[in-house]
């Protein structure tokens, strides 16, 4: 019998259970090592031969390049062992959290201050709320941003 | 014997630290936030307590995918600050008791909780923030602290109802306690926030609303809350909320004795992705 994941219909949102934690294993160990300032270093001086020590796939060593948290976590990544690629680039949890978005640093920021994104429209997959697939991806500089 | 006096609740927003650690209390942005913990750290001082049994997440620190332990427990004497990335918070070590968590790992693996027991572990933000809430930027903590941690990073996390009666067990563990401490204990993450993905930044104030208040008057209602609830109403963060139900579960009037006396509560929005909501609950 499957198991029961009534998660799955929540828009925007991919939560990290056995199954993409399994996918994600590798790619999320390697961010553990991203906790010494020594690995931070050698990490930033060649990326890739950094990622090369750990048997993931090329999809997650190219996002990991690619700073794309979306595709990360699509691969199995959980934004907390995520943020330690953030943290060695000097970026925030707000910057990282705001990047998944297509919002500018600004945009999601004042976002905020104004008291965060709504749920309404956010809960089920197929509603018109501002996280959903077909509103993708937000702000004003993206190609949909104009609603 | 050792008694439980008083429980609190907070956010632990790792900006929260930061904003502290690098001198922006004052700024315009978090001293709204700050604001609201005058109280409670004029309360803190007025009330230290022997012990503070606290209960929060680690982030991915002290428990990468080697091992993720539901509910693990910190027997160790000492502590540190762990570097998650940015160095380590420049904060105190934090001192175990470790008499006192052994006797409880041991009450409460016998009243059928299966805890892990840590004996070497670093402490990140979800310890170190309420901290820095409630006690400023003193040189030492005022007290021993028991650190204990809860899975709410790898799905399915622990559900809010196995929180509050795990809660009920600790009570007992702390009464059974022959040495007599005053007891705090604190549960801390949330309130509503999600991290990740194209619905990163939701906030919900009225389901946070309503969740403190189901804590404070009602907090049988608040332990039947489902997960999907959470994730849904209050983003994929949002799911710490279950850690307040450990610290509610333990209080005098859940547990067949007097109504517990709110003292202090209080919310903003935001503390950088977060909601911040925080309460002190008191037994009489």
């Amino acid at each position: 019998m499957a198991l029961d994941k009534p998660y799955l219909d929540v828009p925007g949102t991919t939560i990290f259970d056995a199954e993409q934690s399994r996918k994600g294993y590798w790619l999320n160990q390697f961010c553990m090592t991203l906790m010494k300032s020594e690995n931070r270093e050698a990490f930033k001086s060649n990326e890739r031969a950094y990622l090369d020590q750990w048997p993931m796939s090329e999809a997650q060593k190219q996002a990991v390049i690619d700073r794309d948290l979306n595709r990360c976590i699509s691969l199995g990544g959980n934004i907390y062992f995520l943020a330690k690629i953030g943290a060695t680039d000097g970026k925030s949890f707000q910057q990282m959290a705001g990047s998944m978005t297509g919002m500018t640093e600004e945009e999601y920021r004042d976002m905020m201050i104004k008291g965060g994104r709504s749920v309404q429209g956010n809960r089920v997959v197929g509603e018109d709320g501002d996280a959903q697939a077909h509103r993708q991806p937000q702000g004003q500089h993206s190609p949909k941003g104009a609603h | 014997m050792a008694h439980l006096s008083a429980s609190v609740y907070t956010s632990h927003v790792p900006a929260i630290g930061a904003a502290l650690d690098l001198g922006k209390s004052e700024e315009p942005y978090w001293q709204p936030l700050f604001k609201g913990y005058e109280y409670s750290k004029q309360w803190l001082k007025d009330n230290t307590p022997d012990v503070i049994f606290l209960v929060y997440n680690d982030h991915a620190t002290a428990f990468s995918l080697d091992f993720i332990p539901t509910f693990a427990i910190g027997c160790a004497a000492e502590f540190q600050p762990a570097d998650e990335g940015w160095g380590p918070r420049p904060v105190p070590m934090v001192k175990g008791h470790p008499e006192l968590a052994s006797h409880i790992a041991q009450s409460v693996i016998q009243q059928d909780f299966d805890l892990t027991i840590v004996n070497k572990m670093d402490v990140d933000h979800g310890l170190t923030v309420p901290l820095s809430l409630m006690c400023g930027q003193p040189s030492s903590w005022p007290c021993p602290v028991i650190p204990f941690a809860v899975n709410v990073v790898q799905y399915p996390v622990p559900s809010g109802k196995r929180c509050f009666q795990l809660g009920q067990a600790i009570q007992r563990a702390i009464k059974s306690f022959d040495e007599p401490l005053n007891v705090q204990i604190w549960g801390t993450g949330g309130m509503s926030h999600q991290l990740q993905g194209p619905r990163a930044g939701l906030i919900n104030k009225e389901f946070d609303t309503r969740f403190m208040d189901l804590l404070i008057e009602q907090p049988e209602a608040a332990a039947a809350i489902p997960h999907i609830d959470y994730v849904r109403e209050a983003g994929s963060e949002g799911i710490e909320l279950v850690m307040w139900l450990i610290a509610r579960g333990a209080m005098s009037d859940v547990n067949g004795g007097p109504p517990v006396e709110l003292m202090h509560r209080f919310y903003h929005v935001p503390a950088s992705n977060t909601a911040v909501g925080h309460a002190i609950l008191k037994n009489r």
